[in-house]
């Protein structure tokens, strides 16, 4: 036989396309031929498997092999066909068995001794294969316990091409191909350092708060002098959020999986735990947005995806960059077009800011210490545009903790039912009947409601929202700023466990929310 | 003669025998000019064959056919021209193959690949 097919998945995206490749030997002088639009990385992967597949113990033959990759009009790009390329010839030439070579999908990059390494986005590709229709894949055993994340999909992991070789049938010497067997990931997943809303001292508004932003999923800026706590209450929202639903994990892992981060090499297994990213505000907008030469890749805001994007010192960030998250806040996804092609990434996280009150500082409270002029101070915070602070649901001043509230919580007065633990079963409990009351609607969670859906419900007794339309009618708030303060109002019913609003939720609304611009509180 | 030019006659003597095993008539062996030399010339019905012989003693270096570059093949295309000239063969067709004579282990393997062009 001298073609062969073998399959592999290219990635744009989360999206695969299952990719045929054929592989031909014909009777010519050797050479090695590569066509189906691949990309300069993939053309590389002609040496790569020459050698690979010579220190193996099975080189290539010495006629001329021409491999195509189709369909040739999906850009293909990266290292991850090697091992089908390498195993499709193999089948071309009849070392191993084609028809068995054929029934699975082949993932991984070789090196030049034969090893068969690891690649980014494994998770997303074997799910593109099961789509696909696909239920057989070998990958990378660096990347199987991702792999099996994937439910129905039979996988193996390869260490060597000699042993995927071996495993279609060659008759090389080899260990056979590994199942995952659970032992390389810890049952525990790796949780970020263990952060709990008890160690912050007083700031008890601040962390009620927090509270209804982790219950209704609002967005939240957070504005107060240095040292008033700001950065310490942002690292523990992750804390007091419920775990991910099955395919929020899925979802975000995979993002993970492509952009090849930190947290997913280290574990290899399923998120489980809303992600935090906390970019500094040097940041760039391709980092933060996704993107980048080639194939596109994820930004921070799709690693955030069902968990936490905080942004420090939220106005040093540069402007085209906050700006640039306008429309991934309100659509919950974002797509980046590029000339190969157009990816979308999930990105629905939930935006955490915190920012000075002005370029010194020190403008809190009566702000007598504060050194800027008022001019300086108003385009400090003009920074955060009027579209932007629009989609932020909760905006919160700070106040440094005082000596008062330092001793009680050295007698441990003011901490009671603090604890993150003790927050997140109160959060879960107003998830759980906010999607109650939403069941039947495409939203679970209040900050995701449109405002006319709100204002039907709205049942209350008269004389409930008068806080809401006396600040509307002082000009106080728009037509827009009502809407949001219906939903946090609701949020904060849900957490009480109340079917029905009342007044005291609208007030804590109007109060959080504020008035429609910065300057304006 | 050396070691290494024995090896490349005695390759050159499997070739000639394999082509006329099966039916080929050697019409010409290591005919040279400037710019090198063909190894054989042999008739294949009433084709004209130009063939490229490499021997190998272990394959320590790779396939023997390997060896055959692109520059290699374009100048045979033009030693082609050259020996069509000299003897003053014209309007026939003709075709480039290239053999290899694999010695390992006291045992010899040949490979025949027609119209490498």
């Amino acid at each position: 036989m001298s073609l062969a097919k073998s399959y592999c998945v290219s990635l744009l995206g989360l999206a695969g396309t299952l990719i045929e490749i054929e592989a031909e030997i014909s009777s010519n002088l050797p050479s090695f031929v590569l066509v189906g639009l691949p990309d300069a990385s993939l053309s590389e992967a002609k040496d790569r498997v020459r050698a690979a597949a010579h220190n193996s113990g099975l080189p290539l033959p010495g006629r001329r092999v021409t491999v195509n990759l189709s369909p040739a009009s999906v850009p293909k790009r990266g290292s991850a066909f090697d091992l089908a390329i390498a195993i499709g010839i193999m089948a071309a030439n009849g070392r191993v068995r084609p028809e068995s070579v054929s029934e699975w999908i082949h993932i991984g990059e070789l090196g030049l001794d034969g090893a068969v390494r690891g690649v980014p986005g494994v998770l997303p590709s074997v799910l593109a294969a099961k789509r696909a229709g696909w239920l057989k894949a070998i990958v990378p055993i660096a990347n199987l316990a991702e792999a099996c994340l994937v439910d129905g999909v039979e996988v193996l992991g390869a260490e060597t091409l000699a042993q995927v070789a071996h495993f279609h049938g060659a008759e090389n010497p080899a260990s056979d191909l590994q199942a995952f067997n659970g032992s390389e990931v810890s049952a525990e997943p790796v949780s970020q350092v263990n952060l709990d809303l008890a160690d912050v001292i007083g700031q008890d508004e601040a962390v009620e708060a927090l509270t209804l932003a982790a219950a209704g999923g609002h967005h939240m800026l957070m504005v107060g002098p240095p040292g008033a706590g700001k950065t310490m209450l942002a690292e523990r929202l992750p804390s007091i959020l419920p775990d991910l639903s099955v395919e929020a994990a899925i979802e975000t892992t995979a993002l993970h999986s492509i952009s090849g981060s930190k947290v997913h090499e280290v574990s290899g297994a399923l998120l489980t735990r809303p992600p935090y990213e906390a970019p500094h505000h040097t940041a760039s907008m391709v980092s933060l947005v996704g993107g980048g030469l080639g194939m596109p890749k994820p930004g921070l805001i799709s690693l955030a995806n069902h968990g936490v994007l905080f942004l420090d010192e939220a106005p040093e960030f540069q402007r085209p960059v906050l700006e640039a998250m306008r429309q991934p806040l309100e659509s919950g996804e974002v797509l980046i077009n590029r000339s190969a092609g157009i990816a979308r990434f999930p990105a629905r996280f939930q935006l955490l800011m915190a920012a000075n009150p002005c370029p010194c500082g020190n403008f809190a409270g009566k702000g007598r210490a504060c050194v800027c002029a008022p001019a300086a101070r108003l385009a400090y915070l003009g920074k955060l545009s009027g579209p932007l602070l629009d989609r932020i649901d909760i905006r919160l001043r700070l106040q440094p903790a005082n000596s008062a509230q330092i001793a009680l919580a050295r007698l441990g007065a003011t901490q009671l039912g603090r604890t993150s633990a003790e927050i997140r079963a109160r959060v879960e409990a107003a998830r759980k009947s906010s999607s109650r009351r939403l069941a039947g609607t495409p939203w679970t969670i209040n900050a995701q409601v449109p405002g006319a859906y709100l204002r039907r419900q709205l049942k209350a007794k008269a004389g409930v929202t008068a806080a809401l339309d006396n600040a509307v009618d002082r000009g106080l708030i728009s037509m827009r700023g009502y809407d949001r303060c219906l939903r946090l109002a609701w949020t904060s019913a849900d957490l009480d466990g109340r079917s029905q609003l009342v007044a005291e939720d609208i007030a804590k609304a109007v109060l959080l929310r504020g008035g429609d611009g910065v300057t304006s509180w | 003669m050396n070691l290494r030019q024995n090896l490349g006659r005695y390759g050159e003597d499997r070739a000639a025998i394999y082509l006329q095993d099966r039916g080929y008539v050697i019409i010409d062996r290591n005919w040279r000019s400037r710019s090198g030399e063909i190894d054989l010339v042999a008739r294949d019905r009433d084709r004209l064959v130009f063939v490229e012989v490499k021997t190998r003693n272990g394959s320590g270096y790779g396939h023997p056919f390997e060896s055959i570059t692109k520059d290699k093949v374009a100048r045979m295309r033009r030693l082609v021209a050259d020996w069509c000239q000299a003897k003053e063969v014209s309007g026939v067709k003709v075709r480039l193959d290239a053999i290899s004579v694999l010695i390992s282990g006291g045992r010899v393997s040949i490979e025949h690949l027609k119209q490498v062009f």
